[in-house]
Formats: structure tokens, sequence, C-alpha cells
């Protein structure tokens, strides 16, 4: 028997008498459902969701909120989430929600689409919604990989990144060069609040939070088009541990896609 | 009796909607169809709040049809053969997540890009599926701006009913003729069939309601394809709607949908004054497709004669509906081309009286 794993009284003591609630920093918000997460081991789709509902619970906007879940692995956002949720086609996320925010303005509504959904095949159902400036917010996830049908190159991947169909490496030459959509919506004028936030610290969660948070309070004032991309991360098809991972995302991903907002509310800038 | 007005099919449609109670129209120009866009950016807003939005492209307009239709609205689009097939993958979605929606093909000649006179090259498209998978749309094809403006009602009420995407298959003709129209009144925005299942905000005395299409247990998907299956065979049973003109004493019958239909009433009259028994079928829903009319028929007539803008499709459905027990032929223009009455007529004799 594995001595390590092997509790001492004082252990148990211990975690009964620590596990109460006063005590509790973190707990799961009721916004959650008790449906277990198919995400991989240390992908940060689940850190985004959790963060999307906890200012769902605390904003106490549960009937307000409808969100659009894409293709790719946030495709059973769904499950999750305890909120009304459309599920769209490929890249038309921001259509669909152009749809729901038209015919229900006082309702809030955001998608959730990784890399592929939102900056390829949804290119230009993106770049019209954030134009016309729909009162939406579009949450863009970012891990420079398409991950669900594991591991071929994005529009996002970095040049010179090993994926299943860059697998020399990505070739600007022949391959195009990573698009960067966030700068592309921050020029438009329908766009409010643009920002691109990660997920791979505790630092960085708490920022991501914030942006979430002020996104929804722009929606509720009718402000126009709010963007967050999330530059995260996917073990699996990186085919690393979560600590690799994470330590790519702060070494690699976010010196080609630098964190913070690249569009403020002018009220703000006072 | 209603308002009349003397309007063009696409205009007369288009009013129609409004007065329908429809919620929201997303669409994209495409010739024959733009006065159905432009005629609703002109009108609906001012007076029944009714939401229009011009869309990048007919892949955006379907999927925003996807949205509202989610949130519980009456929502519709419309556009020509090319711009439809572009929608085909957000069809199968709502087909698939059961989203009641009207889509308005005006068909013009094809394929490819084809040209902008009126066509039926779409009945295939229209009444077999037109995107993947096993589905099917209601489909009403109306052959005159009457029909045009009458069928938007039918077809909202339909979709709500059952919960499913309805498609007017009109032609580049239908679109564009101006002709008497008696308007309905206006109707209550939104239709009356409530909708529990929309995504309109969870509320604390309801589960969330999810608007999907994917069941990756194939066990789950199998069942949802049965219960699709089921919707279908009663749309079959009691949705079918046809015309008939002179066929209790037809010796021969003409069968024709939409513009065709027209034309072949003519015929019908001119085979007649030359002692012909001759009687049309007009099937009105393309699907359900009115079979058992043939069926019947089909053991008391010397033959049909299928007469189409296009190389040959609702033909398919005759003969299928006919089961061999008389001749089916077939008399179709194609590319744009309308047929005459009398080229028509001369077919008919060739075919069925001279025995060429």
């Amino acid at each position: 028997m594995d001595e390590s794993i092997v509790r001492t009284e004082e252990q148990e003591f211990l975690e009964e008498d620590i596990c109460v609630a006063e005590n509790l920093v973190y707990k799961k918000p009721k916004t959650l459902t008790d449906i277990d997460l198919h995400y991989c081991p240390g992908c940060g789709h689940g850190v985004v969701h959790r963060l999307l509902m906890e200012v769902v619970e605390e904003m106490d906007i549960q009937d307000k909120v409808i969100g659009v879940a894409p293709v790719g692995c946030a495709v059973f956002a769904y499950n999750y989430m305890d909120i009304d949720m459309q599920e769209a086609a490929h890249g038309r996320a921001t259509a669909v929600a152009t749809g729901i925010i038209r015919v229900l303005p006082d309702k809030l509504v955001f998608t959730y689409q990784g890399d592929g959904d939102l900056a390829a095949i949804g290119t230009a159902e993106t770049l019209h919604t954030c134009n016309r400036g729909e009162n939406i917010l579009i949450v863009f996830i970012n891990n420079a990989v398409y991950g669900m049908t594991s591991g071929q190159m994005a529009p996002t991947t970095l040049p010179g990144m090993v994926t299943t169909t860059s697998p020399f490496g990505r070739d600007v030459k022949t391959m195009g060069y990573p698009l960067k959509m966030t700068d592309l919506v921050a020029q438009l004028p329908g766009t409010y609040y643009v920002t691109r936030q990660a997920v791979n610290n505790a630092s960085n969660v708490r920022k991501t939070k914030k942006a979430i948070q002020k996104s929804f309070q722009y929606l509720q004032q009718k402000k126009g088009t709010c963007f967050i991309e999330v530059v995260s991360n996917c073990p699996s098809n990186w085919k690393m541990t979560p600590v690799e991972a994470n330590k790519f995302v702060e070494e690699k991903l976010i010196p080609f896609y630098p964190l913070g907002d690249l569009k403020v509310p002018k009220e703000e800038l006072k | 009796m209603g308002e009349l007005r003397l309007m063009k099919g696409n205009e007369a449609l288009a009013e129609a909607a409004i007065r329908a109670g429809c919620d929201a129209y997303f669409g994209y120009p495409i010739t024959p169809q733009s006065e159905v866009l432009e005629y609703l950016s002109r009108e609906a807003s001012n007076r029944t709040g009714m939401i229009v939005l011009q869309a990048e492209s007919e892949v955006a307009s379907i999927n925003m049809i996807y949205g509202a239709a989610g949130a519980g609205k009456r929502a519709m689009t419309s556009s020509s053969s090319p711009g439809i097939s572009l929608m085909q993958e957000g069809i199968s979605y709502i087909a698939a997540a059961e989203l009641p929606c009207l889509i308005v093909n005006v068909n013009r000649g094809g394929p490819g890009l084809g040209t902008i006179q009126p066509s039926q090259g779409d009945y295939f498209q229209a009444t077999k599926g037109g995107g993947h998978g096993d589905y099917k749309l209601i489909v009403l094809a109306p052959s005159s701006v009457q029909e045009m403006a009458d069928f938007v009602r039918l077809g909202f009420d339909l979709a709500d009913k059952y919960r499913n995407p309805v498609m007017i298959l009109a032609d580049g003709a239908i679109g564009q003729m101006m002709e008497k129209v008696e308007l309905f009144e206006q109707q209550p925005k939104g239709g009356t069939i409530p909708k529990p299942w929309a995504t309109t905000g969870k509320t604390k005395d309801r589960e969330r309601n999810i608007i999907t299409s994917l069941h990756i247990d194939p066990r789950e998907m199998e069942k949802i394809n049965l219960r699709l299956q089921a919707k279908y065979k009663e749309i079959q049973e009691k949705e079918v709607r046809y015309e008939t003109f002179k066929v209790e004493d037809a010796e021969y019958i003409l069968t024709a949908f939409g513009l065709g239909a027209r034309i072949c009433k003519k015929v019908v009259e001119l085979g007649r004054e030359k002692g012909y028994k001759i009687g049309l079928i007009r099937p009105i829903t393309l699907f359900p497709f009115p079979s058992k009319i043939f069926k019947e028929i089909s053991t008391k007539v010397k033959g049909i004669l299928d007469v189409e803008m296009n190389a040959g499709q609702m033909v398919e459905d005759v003969r299928l509906s006919v089961e061999g027990k008389t001749k089916v032929e077939f008399y179709g223009r194609m590319g744009g081309i309308i047929p005459t009455p009398e080229e028509i007529l001369d077919y008919f004799e060739k075919i069925f009286l001279k025995g060429e």
C-alpha cells in the first residue's frame, strides 16, 4: 500500500474542521449544472464557463441571459450553464445571437465561440455583427488550434507551430498568417468594449471575470457589441501537461496576442 | 370583403407578412424577389414594429431566423434559388431543432448562377430535404398573387402548429406579375400558439430551455428521428391540399403546380374546345404531396401529362403515386423559358392522341 495516500487522524479532523461554510472562499455557482464537464484536464473552457456563470449569479441576471453555443469543444456549453441557450451551426453564433437580440432587445445575449468557429468559418458573421454594433457579448476562446476535431491548424495558430495539418510547423508563406480578430473588430465603430484576457493564472482569471462583469453591465446599458478574447490552452492537442500548456500560453501565445484592453469606452478614459 | 389592391406577387407576400403578425424578417437582396426586402424595409416597422434587417448574406439570414424563431417569434426570410442553396445548412438545423418559420423561394432558372427568369427547378430541393439528413419542409406552391398573400398566413399557422419550417415555393413570374389581391385583416403579432420551449430567459419556475440539434448518443438521435418522421406522417395525413379543374369526366389529366398550373388551365380550356376530355390536378402542398388523388384517378383515365418548368421533378412523385396504373408523360421547359398553352396542347395531342 502506498503510504502517501494514508491519511492520519489529524488530517481527517482538519478537513472536516476546515470545510465549513464560513471558511469557503469558492463554491460552485448555482447557475452551473451538476453535469460533469467533458473538457480535458487543464483546459481553459471550464474556467471561463465558471466565470460566466459566477457573474450571472452575482448580477442576478439568470432570467435575462440567453447564451449561444458554438460548434467546437464548447458545443456542449448548454449542458453546463443553467440558462436558456441555443446551439448554433459552425461559425453562425453571432448571426443566431443577432436574431435573438433583435426580437428580445431587453435580454442579455452572449455567444461563446472558439477560434475556428469565430475566426475561420464565422469570420463574415463576426465582423458584420460587430459592425452593426449588435448589443451582445462575444466570448472568443483562442487556443490556437482546432480542439474538437483533434488538433488541426486554426486561423490563430502561431507561425511555426506544429499541428496535425501543419506537421512541419505553420509556414506562413503557404498557410497564411495568424488572424488577429480582436484587433480587427476593435477598429469597427459598432464595438463598444474590446479586450484580450487569459486564464492561465489566478491573476488573469480575475481580470477575465472583471471583463465579463463590465460587458454585461454595458449590455444592460445597451452600449453595443462587447468582445472578449480569452487566450486559452489545449493541453491534449498541444501534447503537453496542463502545467506545460499554461507555460506555453505565458511564453509563446501571450507575447503574440498581448493581453489588455484594445477598445475602452470613452467615458472610462476620462 | 377584405381590402382590394393591385400588387406584385412579391409585394403582396411582403404585405401579408406584416398582416400575418410576423415579428422579424431577415433577408439579402437577390433577383427576382428583392421587392420583398424593399417593401418590408419601407412599410413594416412603422406599422407593427416588425424587425426588418438586411443581413450580410443568406447564410447569416437563415441563422438569424434560427435565433429569432428559437426565441419564440414569428420569423421569415425570402430569397431566390442560389440564395436558398446557401441557406440549406441552416434549414437543416432549423428542421432538426423544430423551429417554426417561413422561408420563401422565388425560384429562378439554374443550375449555378443561371438566369433571373422564372423556373421550377428547385422542386427536388424544396420537397426532398435540400440540406443534410432526414427532414421535410411543408412546401406551399402559390399560382397567383392572391395565393402569395394567403399562403404567408397559412404558412405561419402550419409552422407554429407543427413546429416545422414552411417553404413557399413560388417562381419569378408569380413574384413579378401584378394582379388583384384581397388582403386579410391585420393579425396579432407572433400568432396565437404558445411557445413554452422558446429561449426567453430561464425563470425560477421552469427548467432551462435549450434549442439544439446535437444528440451525440445514436439511440437518442434515432428517437429524435422517429419523432420527426411521425410528425411528417401526421402532416401527410392532415395537411394535403390540391385543386382539381374539370376532372369529373376527364379521360386525360394534366398536372402542374404554381405558374405551370395557370398555363395548364388554359390548355384544358383549349383542349375542351377541340373536344378532348382533359382535366387538371394542381398540387398546392408539394410536401405533403397529394398522392391519394393521383392514385384514385389513375384507374379512371387514359394518361397523365405532367408539365413543369424544369427537367421533370414532380413527375417522379406523380409516377410513385399512380404505381404504374396509368401512363405518366412529361413536358418541360428549362432555363427560365415559360411554355405556352399551345405548345403544351401540341405535345398532349402528339403523345396521347397521335401515339407518337
